[in-house]
């Protein structure tokens, strides 16, 4: 009852999976809160899907073991655990017609007969899918199957619905209504969801925290915010968003504040910074292109993270600009600019001498 | 478009309806013309003569007079309750041979599915393999094997498992054996073609859903290689209805099978006109399972609307 952080309704300790020489999962530790839209990003072949695979209970962990509610489910097979799976492919049952593919999981658990229409039909209609409960899957789109699949993997109420690449499958105009309408539906269930995607845009708009894997292992865990603005090493920093590595040498440290110099862009940057790492190491720094301002004039007053250049490459996307902007010595720095006045003529365009510059706290030293 | 190259697609499309109408020409050919010309031997008279049988069309000094049809050949066959009980027999042993067939051919064809590709074409050349040999020559085979004298009862007498040969030759168990070997690749292929396709993430979603292995197989397996299963019986069936060979070199004096007394009517009676009437009788037995099966098919693709 003190207890201010409650038990987590899924712990992975210390889970390793190796398939011949190939470790896929390599020792992870997640603990994942009852209620959480968590989202597990990576590249393909980062051991994200076998994490999954582990947790709906399709492969055992060669270490380690998995915890849902309490309960070692390390043994237990899928079709005993309280957790459900949507799949990539929906794997819908095509002899079945909707309806029949919903109710499935309910008459594998014995539910009455009754129940099981009433339970159904209320799952179809908050998947908006009442009138098509008849159809067999091959006469839907495929928006509609990925919701049936939905009702599917949520009727049985399990404790924990697993998503595997749930949009992946979708057109961009429908992926972008499908994850708000997913996002809802976890809300009003309560239903703690986890969901595997390569892609970060899915899971920074879906997920309430985010478990960044490479390698098999976990580079880092946070809110989206915190993946964003305060990558843990270079791989996350890379890998979610767009982002300028610089590399600098360490020049002094004072107040809390480090300053470099980057040869390659010839200009001293600075970054706050509580270790000290030793004056003369070389580390790296990283900017997110938005967080950088381009303009004509230097600008005024300040000296440090201000670089000098010419403009390359331009991508107008209407709402924003995309540079590209070469310093003196060959090196290139991407920033991006909302175009927040109206004008159909730019204000900087191609080839033209500008000043890069950004604040001391939007840069992020990077120790790994 | 211009003139030309319309002339051209004219030509070609034309080539192309020819091509299609193809197949219809071949089944025009060597399978209604054959049965039109059977069809008629079995509405005629046998007589001593060459050939063996009344003219459909009767020539007077006046010229063409008229038809001559009898059903009386049909007539017999319904009278006389031998030709059902055959007619029965053979259903019931190639019914038997069909679902023996199935039974072991339904774990191979689903072993050999859920093997990895490259094992799975060299198993497929394993169940295709007999075919090499004519098939004559591997049901003789089978003599050699089950004989009183034969491979099998000189290796149980010399090992002591029994005293005496087992009959083993000469009577259904024969025709069975005969049958499932025969025809066992018939069972497997479409069944493997089917069971090749399926999704296996519908399985593990089965599992993810509640049901055991048993049970998911039972529940997805099961109906979707409904299509298969049937296929792979049709295959079988059909022609083991009107087996003569198996029969007649393995199955004993009281192996009751249409295929035999179709000989028996020909070659030892001469009498052309009722073992016509023997296959079109039999013929027509057999269409109402292929019916049938049709029709299931429209249904399927109705319902899934």
């Amino acid at each position: 009852m003190n207890d201010p952080q409650p038990p987590p309704l899924v712990r992975i300790d210390g889970v390793t999976k190796r398939f011949g020489e190939v470790t896929a999962v390599d020792d992870v530790s997640l603990d994942i809160q009852k209620g959480e839209l968590f989202a597990i990003l990576g590249a393909s072949g980062c051991g994200k899907t076998t994490l999954l695979r582990m947790l709906a209970g399709f492969e055992q962990p060669t270490s380690g073991r998995i915890l849902i509610d309490g309960a070692d489910m390390t043994d237990v097979p899928p079709y005993e655990r309280p957790v459900n799976l949507m799949f990539q492919s929906y794997a819908l049952f095509p002899h079945m017609t909707v309806e029949q593919n919903v109710a499935y999981g309910l008459k594998k658990e014995g539910v009455p007969a009754p129940q099981i229409r009433e339970r159904v039909a209320e799952m179809l209609a908050m998947v908006k899918l009442g009138p098509l409960a008849g159809r067999k899957p091959e006469k839907l789109s495929g928006g509609e199957k990925q919701r049936v699949a939905l009702a599917r993997s949520l009727v049985k109420r399990p404790k924990l619905l697993l998503l595997d690449e749930p949009l992946a499958a979708l057109d961009k105009k429908l992926r972008e209504h499908t994850q708000f309408e997913l996002a809802n539906i976890q809300y009003q269930l309560g239903t703690t969801f986890v969901v595997v995607t390569h892609d970060q845009d899915e899971a920074m708009t879906l997920a309430s925290r985010i478990a960044v894997m490479h390698e098999g292992k976990i580079a880092q865990v946070g809110t989206p915010g915190e993946v964003y603005e305060y990558p843990a090493n270079r791989y996350v920093a890379g890998f979610v968003g767009n982002i300028n590595l610089i590399e600098g040498r360490v020049t002094g440290r004072a107040n809390g504040r480090l300053t470099l110099h980057c040869d390659a862009l010839d200009a001293d940057l600075e970054a706050a910074c509580e270790e000290v790492p030793a004056a003369g190491e070389t580390v790296t720094v990283a900017v997110r292109p938005e967080k950088i301002t381009i303009s004509r004039e230097a600008p005024a007053g300040a000296d440090r993270n201000v670089v000098k250049g010419v403009v390359r490459d331009l991508g107008y996307f209407g709402d924003q600009s995309l540079y590209r902007v070469r310093a003196r010595s060959g090196a290139v720095v991407q920033v991006s600019a909302q175009n927040l006045r109206r004008s159909a003529k730019l204000i900087v365009e191609w080839d033209d001498e500008v000043f890069l510059s950004w604040e001391v706290g939007s840069t992020i030293l990077l120790r790994t | 478009m211009s003139d030309a190259a319309e002339g051209h697609d004219d030509r070609s499309l034309r080539w192309l309806r020819r091509a299609v109408k193809f197949p219809y020409f071949w089944l025009l050919l060597f399978f209604l013309a054959p049965f039109l010309i059977i069809l008629k031997i079995s509405l005629a008279d046998p007589v001593v003569a060459q050939p063996p049988f009344t003219p459909l069309l009767e020539w007077g000094a006046e010229g063409f007079e008229g038809l001559r049809i009898t059903f009386s050949n049909y007539v017999f066959l319904f009278k006389d309750g031998y030709y059902g009980i055959i007619y029965l027999s053979s259903l019931k042993m190639a019914a038997i041979g069909t679902l023996l067939c199935l039974l072991l051919g339904y774990p191979m064809a689903y072993f050999i599915a859920r093997q990895p590709p490259s094992r799975r074409h060299l198993l497929l050349l394993a169940v295709i393999l007999p075919f090499w040999i004519s098939f004559l020559l591997r049901v003789y085979a089978w003599i050699g094997l089950l004989n009183n004298r034969g491979v099998i009862n000189e290796l149980l007498l010399w090992t002591g498992v029994i005293d005496a040969p087992i009959q083993m030759l000469y009577n259904d168990f024969a025709v069975y054996l005969g049958i499932v070997y025969s025809y066992l690749p018939f069972m497997i292929l479409p069944l493997y073609a089917n069971l090749e396709r399926h999704d296996l993430d519908l399985l593990d979603a089965a599992a993810d859903l509640g049901a055991r292995r048993w049970r998911a197989f039972v529940d997805v397996t099961l109906p979707l290689s409904a299509p298969g299963i049937i296929g792979g019986c049709l295959l079988v069936f059909i022609p083991a209805v009107g087996e003569f060979t198996i029969p007649a070199l393995l199955g004993g004096a009281d192996t009751l099978m249409i295929g035999r007394v179709l000989w028996d009517e020909f070659f030892v009676n001469r009498d052309w006109p009722v073992a016509s009437a023997v296959s079109v009788v039999l013929l027509l037995l057999l269409i109402a399972p292929i019916m049938w099966f049709q029709r299931l098919q429209a249904r399927e693709q109705e319902t899934g609307r």
